[in-house]
């Protein structure tokens, strides 16, 4: 192995003295290598000079697919367009709205009237000021079916008040129930009370729009760094598409001071190898690491673990006549060593779930408790107790040879966890596994039409309450698509959406049973594991926040020492 | 002659109109929609983007409204970046690609040609060995392999150069060398099996007989008869290096379009895959024709054969 890298090496070496000497030919070398002198030094000049500077160097996995807030529906575009604009609120410290661009707000007695204070002294980097209107503006432009918005419809619809009725046409988009009751109060009708509404309006689809500069710039708007604008603590400066983009300070941010980063370079890398290649050479201060890489970093100093809360978990088609026997999918549950999994396979610090809230997601509203730890592990792995029941499922099933497909993805992380779950899979007697391994689309496609019997599945919250996970399994639930319908869950889930969604407690306590009933009674999921994210952060990069929804970070206090 | 590159161009009309048509149908097959939130969307709210983009016609009208534009020269607006057009984003992207299959290509063919050479000069000493070993060794090792190693030593271990990323002309040079690697090998073996094939024969020796030097021979006969095949398998391959190559894209984390072409399939979305696939449709069939050309210049029996 070794003798090969340095015949390599040897041979890279001489190929590159041919190419030297090849454009030794023309006119231009001596130029040319002076150039590449010079800037070399000039680059290393910044480096020096950047000691004292406040600038994060990072990269991200993909180009900007939007800075159009209406548009915007993956991690990237809400990363920047966070970083860039203030909503209502904007998410800080462990997750909690802050103040952005509202102060404060009341909420009537009956949960369905918001009004929020806004602050009069945020301005828009074209110097217009932040108003009501911008908000009315935005949330009207990101219902309207003529926007082709993917998010509009579905974080607002069924919570702000006409906004479905506006999707499918049947009001016009004026009667969404955002009024400007002045410059600087913003009145919001809600369908139904939502307890977590703050929260939601820290997520990108909610931020503000400048009508006057959206309307200016037509089908342009949010194009590149010159046609857009922005009212948060930095300015999208300069947008290389495919390259990379830099973000400024913005001087007219009404929290400015609080603001340290002068700078953010942000480099397009996709390769987890070039990135820890760049961040060994001191060209960036942050790299995600993949499995591989996770041994040959655990004991840096660098190394940081993030949590996610996403959950990836089986679903069990109930339509299938095997898996509609409750025994037989506890006996799935529990067959599967999901310590070993996360500990062999993924190697990434992702942590085995029993359950169906990530750990540190949400917390009791009195005791502060987190609700992973109060409902603690709602399955066990135990491959004689998951034998048991499934000899009693084969039993009333009166069926002895089982055969399941498996719906899976077709990455190389999700083959290798799929081979290995089939292989824990068919520890049952008699069962045998057969998997299928798709594009996500597809496997999308198959969920939609209930086209599998056992599918590995993940989901992400869109707001911070127990309810974007647990509201999936209503009986017909769009995300649903199990075929699990219990009217018993069905009313915890509405109790706590309605009759309780002012009372927090009470709430948070129907939310423990519905998760119990849904893992340990009903066992409609086979729990996996919550995912998280192995990183290298330069020890010098301090202040930045982790979030677990809208912006994976936020830069809003971030600063750089002793470097 | 002129009649002939005529013909050959309403050819080129005739095939990319057929590769259009057979792109937009096979596209049509691509499992999901171009959603990116396909999953938490109703049918209903998937049903209302859709429309936006025209995809709730029926495939043929789609088909027809795709080709009208076309031939306005309008590739329309990228699905996943909203609202970009298709054309821009391509000029944005092919340049980097462009640049670095030139580089590569120029490079590769002329170390390539001169080790083939070499090889056919010196037909079975030490440097024949020599460079044939090199050119298996660039033939059969993937050109990722290179750009890893590259990377790692030269811009890592002993930093001579940008590691990857795309500030200038220097961030180029890793790159290039781990695309040359190929043409390089490829040229080399060429070469040096056709210029030993036309060393052979008669007219060579009796060239050699009436006294001409072995240089002589080897550039004003040899030479020129070893290019045509040669040029043969690098005009395709030109074309290949030059619409961007995913890994080597990837590994320098050049914003070529090479990236952009896979992910569009990935997420479909439609009129970059069309654009992407027209461009590089269009870029063989030029190439091709230019090739046939250029047979004509090298060799004057097959201009001959063609004007009649």
């Amino acid at each position: 192995m070794k003798k090969t890298n340095w015949l390599l090496l040897v041979l890279a070496l001489v190929l590159s003295m041919f190419l030297a000497a090849c454009s030794g030919g023309s006119d231009d070398t001596s130029n040319s290598t002076d150039d590449a002198e010079t800037e070399d030094t000039s680059s290393e000049d910044d480096a020096a000079a950047g000691d004292s500077e406040q600038v994060l160097n990072i990269t991200d996995s993909a180009e900007i697919p939007t800075m159009d807030a209406s548009l915007a529906t993956d991690a990237v575009a809400f990363q920047w367009l966070g970083s860039t604009t203030d909503g209502l609120y904007r998410l800080g410290e462990n997750a909690q709205p802050e103040p952005g661009i509202a102060k404060d707000h009341e909420v009537s007695e009956d949960g369905l009237t918001w009004t929020f204070n806004l602050r009069e002294d945020a301005v828009w980097s074209n110097g217009d000021p932040v108003t009501a209107n911008d908000f009315v503006f935005a949330w009207q432009r990101a219902v309207n079916p003529d926007t082709g918005s993917e998010y509009g419809p579905y974080m607002m619809g069924g919570i702000i008040k006409n906004a479905q009725a506006i999707v499918d046409g049947e009001v016009p988009v004026e009667e969404l129930g955002v009024k400007a009751e002045d410059d600087h109060t913003l009145v919001v009708e809600l369908e139904k009370p939502v307890p977590y509404f703050e929260s939601l309006t820290t997520f990108g689809t909610f931020l503000p729009m400048n009508q006057a500069f959206v309307e200016e710039h037509g089908d342009q708007y949010a194009l590149e760094a010159d046609t857009l604008l922005s009212n948060g603590p930095f300015v999208l400066t300069e947008w290389n598409h495919g390259e990379g983009w830099t973000l400024e300070k913005n001087e007219d941010y009404w929290d400015a001071e609080n603001v340290k980063l002068e700078k953010i370079n942000v480099k397009v890398v996709k390769e987890t190898s070039t990135a820890v290649n760049l961040y060994d050479t001191g060209e960036i201060d942050r790299a995600g690491l993949s499995a591989e890489f996770v041994d040959q970093y655990r004991t840096s100093d660098d190394f940081v673990i993030d949590e996610e809360p996403t959950l990836f978990y089986l679903k069990m088609n109930q339509e299938n006549e095997v898996l509609a026997n409750v025994n037989a999918r506890k006996a799935i549950q529990m067959v599967i060593d999901r310590q070993a999994m996360v500990d062999v396979i993924l190697n990434n610090g992702s942590i085995p779930s029993a359950g169906h809230i990530p750990q540190n997601f949400t917390k009791h509203p009195e005791t502060e408790e987190d609700f992973r730890e109060l409902n603690g592990d709602l399955i066990e792995t135990n491959v004689e107790k998951a034998q048991e029941l499934w000899a009693k499922a084969k039993e009333e099933l009166g069926q002895d040879e089982i055969e399941l497909g498996y719906l899976g993805g077709d990455t190389e992380v999700a083959l290798n966890m799929d081979a290995y779950i089939k292989d824990q899979l068919e520890q049952l007697e008699g069962l045998t596994v057969k998997v299928q391994s798709v594009p996500f689309k597809e496997r999308l496609a198959r969920d939609e039409a209930m086209d599998y019997d056992i599918q590995n599945s993940g989901w992400g919250p869109d707001y911070i309450d127990p309810n974007t996970f647990l509201n999936m399994f209503v009986t017909d639930g769009g995300n649903n698509k199990t075929g699990y319908s219990s009217e018993e869950y069905d009313g915890l889930i509405e109790k706590a959406n309605t009759e309780l969604a002012q009372k927090p407690v009470e709430r948070f306590e129907t939310f423990l049973e519905a998760e119990k009933m849904l893992i340990q009674e009903d066992a409609v999921l086979a729990p996996l594991y919550q995912r998280a994210k192995a990183r290298l952060w330069k020890p010098y990069v301090k202040g930045v926040i982790a979030q677990p929804m809208g912006p994976d970070f936020t830069y809003k206090y971030a600063y750089i020492e002793g470097k | 002659m002129t009649r002939y590159i005529i013909q050959r161009l309403i050819y080129m009309v005739i095939t990319m109109f057929l590769i259009a048509t057979l792109t937009f149908f096979l596209m049509k097959f691509l499992p999901g929609t171009p959603l990116s939130a396909a999953d938490k969307l109703s049918e209903e709210q998937q049903a209302v983007v859709l429309e936006k983009y025209g995809l709730n016609d029926p495939v043929p009208v789609q088909y027809f409204n795709y080709m009208t534009n076309l031939v306005q020269g309008d590739l329309g607006i990228s699905f996943q970046f909203d609202n970009r057009e298709v054309t821009t984003i391509i000029m944005e992207r092919i340049g980097p690609s462009m640049q670095l299959g030139v580089q590569a290509m120029f490079i590769g063919t002329i170390i390539g040609i001169l080790l083939g050479l070499t090889s056919a000069i010196y037909h079975n000493g030490m440097l024949d060995y020599s460079s044939t070993f090199l050119a298996v060794l660039g033939q059969s090792i993937p050109s990722f392999v290179f750009a890893g190693l590259l990377q790692f030593f030269i811009g890592v271990k002993l930093g001579w150069l940008p590691v990857a990323l795309w500030e200038g002309w220097e961030y180029s040079i890793l790159p290039t060398i781990s695309l040359a690697i190929f043409p390089i090998a490829i040229a080399a073996r060429f070469m040096r099996t056709e210029m030993l094939e036309v060393m052979g024969s008669d007219y060579i020796v009796t060239a050699r007989a009436k006294g001409v030097n072995k240089f002589g021979v080897v550039f004003k006969h040899g030479f020129r008869n070893a290019l045509i095949p040669l040029i043969t398998v690098l005009g395709p391959l030109a074309v290949g290096l030059m619409t961007g190559t995913l890994v080597i894209e990837n590994i320098f984390a050049v914003p070529g379009i090479g990236e952009q072409f896979v992910k569009a399939i990935n997420m479909n979305d439609f009129p970059i895959i069309m654009g992407t696939t027209l461009l590089i449709a269009f870029l063989f069939i030029f190439i091709i024709l230019v090739i046939d050309l250029l047979y004509g210049v090298i060799d004057p029996r097959i201009r001959l054969a063609e004007g009649e």
